[in-house]
């Protein structure tokens, strides 16, 4: 015995790799995803060099155009080249969507963390108010903050909008990210940070802050994909980004149902945009999840 | 088990109140009021006496506090008021309206949960297999695609390749049930895809977990029919984080209406609320959102109570 | 149990006629995303009917693997089956078709698991469990089967099984659902019972009472029982058949007393000796299997142990094989003649070096601890009427000193408040009432600059080596940051120098510094752990069953270490186990908690001579002691009953309701804590 047998039955054997290559290996659905995120963050960046058109330029000339050569596709009812605004569309959809996903996921982690770590009477409270927020739909939610706060243009961007899709976001990623710091609360090494007598701030930013990372990823991830729809809807209802603002959930709003004999083209161009991104999102968060999980549990 | 139905009922209040409190406050602090959107509606211009008139009129120039207790002890009366733009009672406005969002959310539920279930077990047992990955895109497809943009591409559909389009006025179920389903059935696939895709994975992450329990081994362990293995072990504990999303779903489905109605234009709630926070109608927003607040609520306890009929451990806790 | 009966039933020859199971030349694979883990390598091993046949081993030796793969429920896609067979009654079990093997399962072979907490379905009726395999396989009625399962509820000693058979799992408590998993393995009335670290999950006085069960009806209804075990005392109490694995290879193979009597393989031999026994004379020192098992990722060719062996020569680069030594005596070392010859009889002898306990000093407790009591109230479910809160007392009237220089164990099994008495210590917890003097202060008032200096000088060791340290931060950021914190160090650079230190001193590499925790093994993280502790100067150390999670050979070593450091630096500990051997190896007294109370406190070779508490008699007579004679001359012995919930204790002397020799008085009286003999202090009215 202990002798190498001859004949094992054979398989196939996995290579040790580069993170990213394994990532891409063992994820293909996420590499894809991670893929077109790549490219539209590269077509919102550069938007001024890849757009054929000025997305705000009106040509009564070319109203309601078929998708062509000089048009990819099409025009809209005042002729503006409907390639250029989803191009321009995407640098709308990924600021707001980033941006309001980082604050709502980081001020949710925020109080997730410290309200676990206090635990007691001030857990309770801000428990309490979650469970508030929580009674809202997401949507609703947003509607009401965008009928508090009116329109605060910071930077180009509207700051009301990004409020409203973070602060629905918060009282979600609150609840996870509180889960996740209580059991970790329970660890031993929390009560060897203690007994070591370390301060709070240094036990919560330095000990548990870390190892909520990943579902601090993973969820600002997911949740960028939720804005993006978010802000997309809002749009569509008139209560998110104005006229004449590039965006995809504009662009499907007001006039456009209107002319859905004679240019679909317009509800279908920036209908895709707003899935793909979505999807791209969806998929990577997805695959970032499984790849994370198995990590932290080794 | 009694005190914790109890418990759970009481647990609702405060909750209840918050959500009062929240809106209430948060609806006063914005800047302008629907008098001066409703004035100027009519186009013209407006004194500042007519608008202090019609404030008086709406009772918006009395102290919050007062405004705000009278609201309280209207909505524990079940007396909601005025709408503040068309002068009718809130309650009559949104009864009128409930029914079709309220069929509609009914055949949403129903579509998603028949999809989902199968769907969400396959893509487990099959897991990192083509069907899995079928149906991962499938349902992330769901989340992905804007259910109003879904609407607008099955009018499309519907218009290039039937020449039809869904009538626009509601047709009760009990008036033609036929007219009333080819009405109802196109927004309901519309927000039902978004819903049957959550719970789908939340059925398949929740059984991948499950038939890593150890309990699972022992059941092939005694020799027990790979088929029953999942019917019987698996299921039943995989099904009560389903039951979760599929309550709590059911409850955002009136978030999800919000949008969907615009685009088949029917007058349910969800229109009825985008059109008052258009105008600043405060007792019809408040009301509104009271609601559906309630019913998040409400369903939240089914939940949790049919979670107690479930799970023993919690049964006889 | 009768010991001359069971021998008869376990003939010596080794015949392969009458095998109802032959493990031959079995190699099991898992391909994971860092390699493949060769987990069992050639094993071949046989059980005949009705015998007891165990296979004994450390953690990731392949024990369990190999079990599971008997069963074919390795998990899948991840491990397979690489080669060998699997002969039961006949047929190889490899070749059968799912279906075939699923009509094996559960009728002629059956498994029992460690964890009796989550291998029960909690949604489903214990009835409907046991009786799952009965209408499967026999095709009984629903009726018949409920009948067969009361009769298997009473079987395996379950009270009222009527009753109970409407019941689900929660309703049970650790023990009674191991009685569960054992009447469902037993309920088709197989030929072979597979158990898997039956008891590891368990208290030793229910560990003592399943496997006598376990034993018991194996016999009677001549059953054949692999038990697969880590714990050296259970093999020898019951098996009759011994496999010794390490690394993935079974290293010697033998009757038990051939194993533990005259072992001839050097890692059995070194495994013998590794543990602290009560059987024996306390060895002044533990003598310790140096370094670590061999990662199957990656294993060096040759003999696997080569690299930690005494005996190595040249020829262990080359594969040894498993070599019948004396009759039906197998080992896997090229050396094992000279063993039995007695040529390397000097090695083999127990070498009593070592050095005395640490000096004791006589000043004054460092340490007292005075009527202690922590009571955590557990509210119910209702949240605005308060409901019924329950209030557990988990620690209750609990008083002892510790000197400097001395090492206190706290023993007791699993809910008798030890753990809490450490945390109360240690300013985790606030305790309900008593008081806690350190240095001669009460440490309840402390706080700012004081508790911050207290904090200094009390440290703490934790059991499980997984959670105790932070997995992102490095080994080195770990042992520092405590430095830097309260600034004993100057700067980061000589934060790091003594960091490098203390790995020295705890027996690691100073280039570890740079590894994060995931890339160290157990023991290796307990040293991290260790070096953390000393970092900070302490000169009182909470050792909170520090070496329970580690595997017997790595046990051994950080008992010495701990040791070493307390000589060293004159450290005090108050260390908390539930194992008695290794309390009574390292402590200098002994106290016994149950249900929050100490029942007896006296030295440690008091405690062990002349045990007067009947509670410490009877966590004596449960564990077993790792050599067969000794075993079999016991008599059987298990405590009844359970462990009472610390929610609803008895009132009276909390152990009365298991007491051997309680009366009615032990009902109403709570029993002091007297000195019955000088220094020796029991509660018990009857002593």
């Amino acid at each position: 015995m202990a002798t190498t047998p001859t004949a094992l039955r054979p398989y196939k054997l996995p290579k040790r790799r580069h993170w990213a290559v394994s990532f891409a290996l063992r994820q293909p659905l996420g590499a894809a995803g991670l893929l077109v995120i790549l490219v539209m963050a590269f077509g919102g960046i550069f938007a001024e060099f890849v757009a054929p058109y000025d997305p705000l330029d009106i040509d009564f000339g070319a109203m309601l155009a078929a998708p062509s050569i000089e048009h990819p596709f099409g025009t809209d009812a005042f002729g503006r080249d409907i390639l250029s605004r989803v191009i321009y569309g995407a640098r709308t959809a990924l600021t707001i969507g980033f941006l309001s996903s980082f604050i709502g996921c980081t001020l949710g982690a925020a109080i997730g963390i410290a309200s676990a770590f206090f635990g007691g009477r001030t857990d309770m409270i801000v428990q309490r108010f979650i469970d508030v927020l929580l009674s809202f739909p997401i949507i609703v939610l947003a509607l009401v903050v965008v009928a508090m706060i009116g329109r605060a243009p910071l930077f180009g961007i509207d700051l009301n909008l990004i409020l409203a899709i973070a602060i629905p976001i918060m009282p979600k990623v609150e609840r996870v990210v509180r889960a996740a710091a209580l059991s970790i609360r329970e660890m031993a090494y929390i009560d060897a940070a203690r007994a070591a007598g370390f301060s709070n701030a240094r036990i919560i930013f330095r000990h548990m802050a870390p190892n909520v990372a990943a579902p601090y990823l993973i969820m600002l991830t997911a949740y960028i994909a939720q804005a993006i729809l978010l802000e997309a809807s809002l749009s569509f209802l008139g209560l998110g980004v104005t006229e004449p603002t590039a965006a995809w959930g504009l662009m499907l709003s007001g006039n456009a149902s209107d002319f859905y004999r004679e240019a679909p083209w317009m509800i279908l161009f920036p209908g895709l945009a707003i899935s793909a991104a979505v999807f791209a999102f969806n998929l990577f968060g997805d695959s970032l999840r499984d790849w994370l999980d198995p990590k932290l549990k080794a | 088990m009694l005190t914790y139905v109890v418990n759970r009922v009481l647990l609702m209040i405060p909750t209840l109140i918050g959500v009062a409190v929240l809106t209430f406050f948060m609806l006063r602090v914005i800047p302008g009021d629907i008098v001066e959107v409703k004035l100027r509606a009519d186009g013209g211009s407006v004194t500042q006496a007519q608008i202090e008139t019609e404030r008086e009129r709406l009772g918006l120039n009395r102290p919050l506090a007062t405004q705000f207790a009278d609201w309280m002890v209207g909505l524990v009366t079940f007396d909601f008021g005025l709408s503040m733009w068309t002068g009718r009672p809130v309650a009559e406005e949104i009864a009128i309206r409930l029914e079709l969002s309220m069929q509609v959310a009914v055949m949403a539920s129903i579509i998603a949960v028949i999809l989902a279930i199968p769907l969400g077990t396959l893509s487990a047992l099959f897991k990192d297999t083509i069907v899995d990955y079928a149906i991962r895109l499938f349902t992330i497809a769901g989340l992905a695609v804007p259910s109003f943009w879904l609407g607008m591409i099955i009018i499309l559909s519907l218009l290039l390749f039937f020449n039809w389009l869904p009538p626009i006025t509601f047709t009760p179920f009990y008036v033609d049930p036929w007219a009333n389903f080819t009405q109802l059935i196109w927004p309901s696939l519309a927000v039902g895809w978004r819903y049957s895709a959550v719970v789908a994975r939340m059925v398949r992450s929740s059984i991948i977990e499950v038939m890593k329990e150890d309990y699972i081994r022992t059941a092939r362990a005694k020799g027990v029919y790979e088929r029953l293995v999942v019917m019987r072990h698996a299921m039943r504990n995989a099904l009560l984080p389903a039951i979760t999303v599929i309550g709590l779903e059911f409850a955002f489905l009136i978030g999800g209406l919000v949008v969907t109605e615009q685009v088949f234009n029917l007058n349910g709630i969800g229109r009825l609320f985008v059109q008052a926070v258009g105008r600043n109608d405060f007792t019809l927003i408040q009301t509104m959102v009271m609601l559906v607040a309630s019913v998040f609520i409400i369903v939240n306890l089914a939940v949790d109570l049919l979670y107690a009929v479930f799970d023993p451990r919690i049964r006889y806790g | 149990m009768q010991p001359q009966t069971a021998e008869a039933a376990a003939p010596r020859v080794d015949g392969a006629g009458d095998d109802l199971l032959r493990v031959e030349d079995l190699h099991v694979h898992f391909v994971t995303s860092r390699g493949v883990v060769r987990a069992v390598e050639g094993i071949s091993y046989s059980v005949r009917r009705g015998e007891i046949v165990a296979l004994v081993g450390e953690s990731g030796c392949g024990k369990s693997v190999s079990s599971l793969a008997i069963m074919r429920l390795l998990a899948k896609p991840a491990g397979r089956v690489v080669g060998g067979r699997i002969m039961f009654e006949g047929r190889d079990l490899l070749t059968l078709d799912e279906d075939e093997m699923r009509e094996i399962r559960g009728r002629d072979i059956s498994i029992i698991f460690q964890e009796p907490m989550t291998s029960l379905n909690p949604v489903l009726t214990i009835g409907l469990q046991i009786m799952e395999p009965l209408t499967i396989h026999l095709g009984m009625t629903a009726s018949e089967a409920r009948a067969r399962a009361t009769e298997l509820l009473r079987l395996v000693g379950i009270t009222d099984p009527e009753r109970r058979l409407d019941q689900y799992p929660h309703q049970f408590s650790g023990g009674m659902r191991q009685r569960v998993m054992i009447a469902i393995g037993l309920a088709c009335n197989p030929k072979l019972i597979i158990a898997d670290e039956p008891t590891t999950a368990l208290d030793v006085t229910i560990q003592a009472q399943i496997l006598e069960l376990m034993k018991d009806l194996a016999r009677r209804l001549n059953i054949a029982l692999v038990i697969i075990t880590h714990n050296l005392g259970i093999v020898a109490r019951y098996a009759d058949r011994v496999n010794v694995m390490y690394a993935a290879r079974v290293v010697e193979q033998g009757t038990a007393d051939d194993v533990f009597l005259r072992p001839r393989h050097p890692y059995a031999i070194g495994l013998m000796r590794s543990v602290p026994r009560l059987d024996r004379p306390r060895g002044l020192r533990l003598e310790t299997i140096e370094g670590l098992p061999p990662n199957l990722l990656d294993p060096p060719t040759g003999c696997r142990f080569a690299a930690r062996c005494a005996f190595r020569i040249d020829a262990c680069a080359q594969d040894p094989a498993l070599r019948e030594i004396e009759p039906a005596h197998r080992s896997a070392c090229f050396r094992a003649e000279e063993f039995s010859s007695g040529a390397l009889a000097e090695a083999t002898t127990e070498r009593a070096r070592g050095r005395p306990d640490a000096a004791v000093s006589d000043a004054a407790p460092i340490l007292g601890v005075r009527d202690l009591a922590k009571h955590f109230t557990v509210s119910s479910r209702s949240v605005i009427f308060g409901g019924e809160t329950r209030v557990v007392k988990a620690v209750n009237g609990v008083s002892f000193d510790i000197r400097p220089g001395e090492t206190l164990g706290l023993v007791g099994e699993s809910g008798c408040g030890k753990t809490t008495v450490g945390r109360l210590v240690l300013k985790l917890e606030q305790p309900t009432s008593g008081a806690i003097e350190f240095e001669g202060r009460d440490i309840a008032g402390l706080a700012g600059p004081e508790l911050q200096r207290t904090r200094q000088r009390i440290q703490v060791i934790f059991q499980d080596p997984y959670s105790s340290l932070n997995p992102r931060m490095t080994i080195g950021q770990i042992i520092a940051e405590p430095m830097l914190v309260h600034r004993i160090v100057p700067n980061a650079k000589a934060a790091r120098e003594r960091a490098a230190e203390l790995l020295e001193k705890v027996g690691l590499f100073a280039y570890m510094a740079e590894r994060y925790p995931h890339e160290m093994s157990g023991g290796q993280r307990q040293r991290v752990g260790i070096a953390r502790a000393l970092a900070m100067r302490p000169s009182f150390i909470v050792c909170d069953e520090p070496v329970s999670a580690l595997d017997v050979s790595i046990q051994g070593q950080v008992i010495n270490l701990l040791e070493d450091l307390q000589r060293e630096f004159g450290l005090t500990y108050l260390f908390i186990a539930h194992d008695l051997a290794v309390v009574r190896h390292i402590s200098t007294r002994v106290a016994v908690m149950y249900l929050g109370r100490v029942m007896e406190i006296a030295d440690r070779d008091a405690i062990y001579a002349q045990p007067l508490h009947p509670y410490t008699k009877a966590l004596l007579d449960a564990a077993p002691v790792p050599d067969p004679l000794v075993e079999r001359a016991r008599a059987p012995r298990a405590l009844g009953g359970e462990i009472p919930s610390p929610l609803r204790p008895p009132g009276g002397c909390v152990f009365h309701t298991r007491c051997p020799i309680a009366s009615e008085e032990c009902k109403r009286a709570v029993p002091e804590l007297r000195e019955a003999a000088p220094g020796h202090f029991v509660a018990c009215i009857k002593v």
